[in-house]
């Protein structure tokens, strides 16, 4: 007899099921904090474009305590989610130098180099 | 050789009889060094000659005796006994319809296995008498790694994509074309791509990367799905940025 049972998957609830579903959820979460900063950085220009004392009390709202606790909610956050994709790079992009592959801590090692480079430079620049 | 007393809780379900599955108990002498399957077996064979689930090489080569132990997809007859406490329960692999107790339906995955063409598709045919089709160790390397999937299903009873969306081609399909594609002899991924390259193909894929994890033979499903984005990806930019580009 063929009565086959399904057993259907919560749509709203599953992520809650196993721990590597709620890390998968946390890196897609993670990424609404980068599009706010996104925004942000957006209503900073609109604020410059509206002359010098709109963008200084632009300046001066970051500096409050609200947006420093938001600067850095984003910067956890940020960082989590670009660690959590450096770390898979390995996976979706293996490099073959005849015939190994190049060992993946050098792949995710230059993604953390790249990155250490490009702050320095912004840095550097902002200084 | 020492031996535990286990309670194994297994998932029960008889199609004739049962509106809806049960867990049962059974206490199992267990031997330390016995793998769950053991303990299948011994209930199967002093305690419940009722109880139905799949195996048949018990060394983790046929890929028929996959099961939710204690909710992690896992092949039965390579989890040892001595990595759980004395209380383990067994489900049939998530995602997939119940036939009977462990048994759960393979229909959907083997169509799809074979709508991906896993086999070599020359890029012309050429006679025997010509020879054998050649190949470098760094040709071969490429796709090894894809060759050693069992077809255990695993990776589908951990895919969340695949439990939410059925029609999703899932992980060892798509690793198994990218196999194909990736084989110096071969000429057919523009016909795979025709079904992987598709919505319910590796586009369904968000990259939980529950696949890899759990996959007994380190196939990497998860990583061949993101490389078959990207390969479909320059593809798509090559038919529309760059037209004088193609064959
Ligand atoms: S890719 Fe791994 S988990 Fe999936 S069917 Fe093949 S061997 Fe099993
Ligand atoms: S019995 Fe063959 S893989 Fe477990």
């Amino acid at each position: 007899m063929n009565k086959p049972y399904v057993r259907p998957l919560s749509k709203t609830s599953w992520f809650l099921t196993q721990t590597r579903y709620k890390r998968y959820m946390a890196r897609e979460v993670t990424c609404l904090f980068i599009f706010a900063y996104t925004f942000l950085l957006v209503w900073g220009l609109k604020r410059l474009s509206e002359g010098p004392d709109a963008f200084n009390a632009f300046v001066q709202a970051l500096g409050s305590p609200l947006g420093v606790l938001f600067n850095l909610v984003v910067l956890i956050a940020a960082v989590y989610h670009s660690t959590s994709w450096f770390n898979v790079t390995p996976q979706a992009m293996p490099i073959q130098r005849g015939e190994e592959f190049v060992p993946g801590k050098i792949i995710v090692g230059a993604h953390y180099a790249l990155w250490a480079v490009a702050s320095l430079i912004v840095l550097v620049l902002g200084v | 050789m020492s031996e535990r007393q286990i309670q194994l809780e297994v998932l029960r379900y008889n199609p004739e009889t049962d509106s809806e599955p049960r867990y049962q108990t059974y206490s199992v002498p267990c031997m330390n060094e016995w793998v769950v399957l053991d303990a299948l077996n011994y209930v199967k064979e002093h305690l419940d000659p009722t109880l139905s689930y799949r195996w048949s090489c018990h060394m983790a080569v046929c890929g028929s005796c996959g099961m939710m132990i204690n909710g992690e997809p896992k092949l039965a007859c390579k989890a040892f006994i001595h990595e759980y406490t004395d209380q383990i329960r067994v489900d049939p692999m998530a995602n997939f319809p119940i036939e009977r107790d462990l048994v759960t339906s393979v229909e959907d995955f083997i169509a799809k296995l074979a709508s991906v063409k896993p086999y070599l598709i020359p890029k012309e045919d050429k006679p025997i008498s010509a020879g054998e089709f050649k190949q470098t160790p760094a040709e071969l390397k490429k796709f090894k790694q894809y060759t050693l999937c069992i077809n255990c299903m695993l990776c589908y009873a951990a895919c969340p994509q695949y439990g939410l969306v059925p029609e999703f081609l899932g992980p060892a399909a798509i690793s198994m074309a990218h196999r194909y594609n990736q084989d110096s002899r071969d000429g057919g991924r523009d016909q795979r791509q025709e079904v992987i390259a598709t919505d319910t193909g590796v586009w369904e894929c968000s990259f939980v990367g529950a696949c890899s994890e759990v996959c007994p033979k380190h196939v990497d499903p998860a990583g061949a799905l993101q490389q078959v984005k990207v390969a479909s990806t320059i593809d798509w930019y090559k038919e529309h940025l760059m037209p004088w580009m193609k064959k």
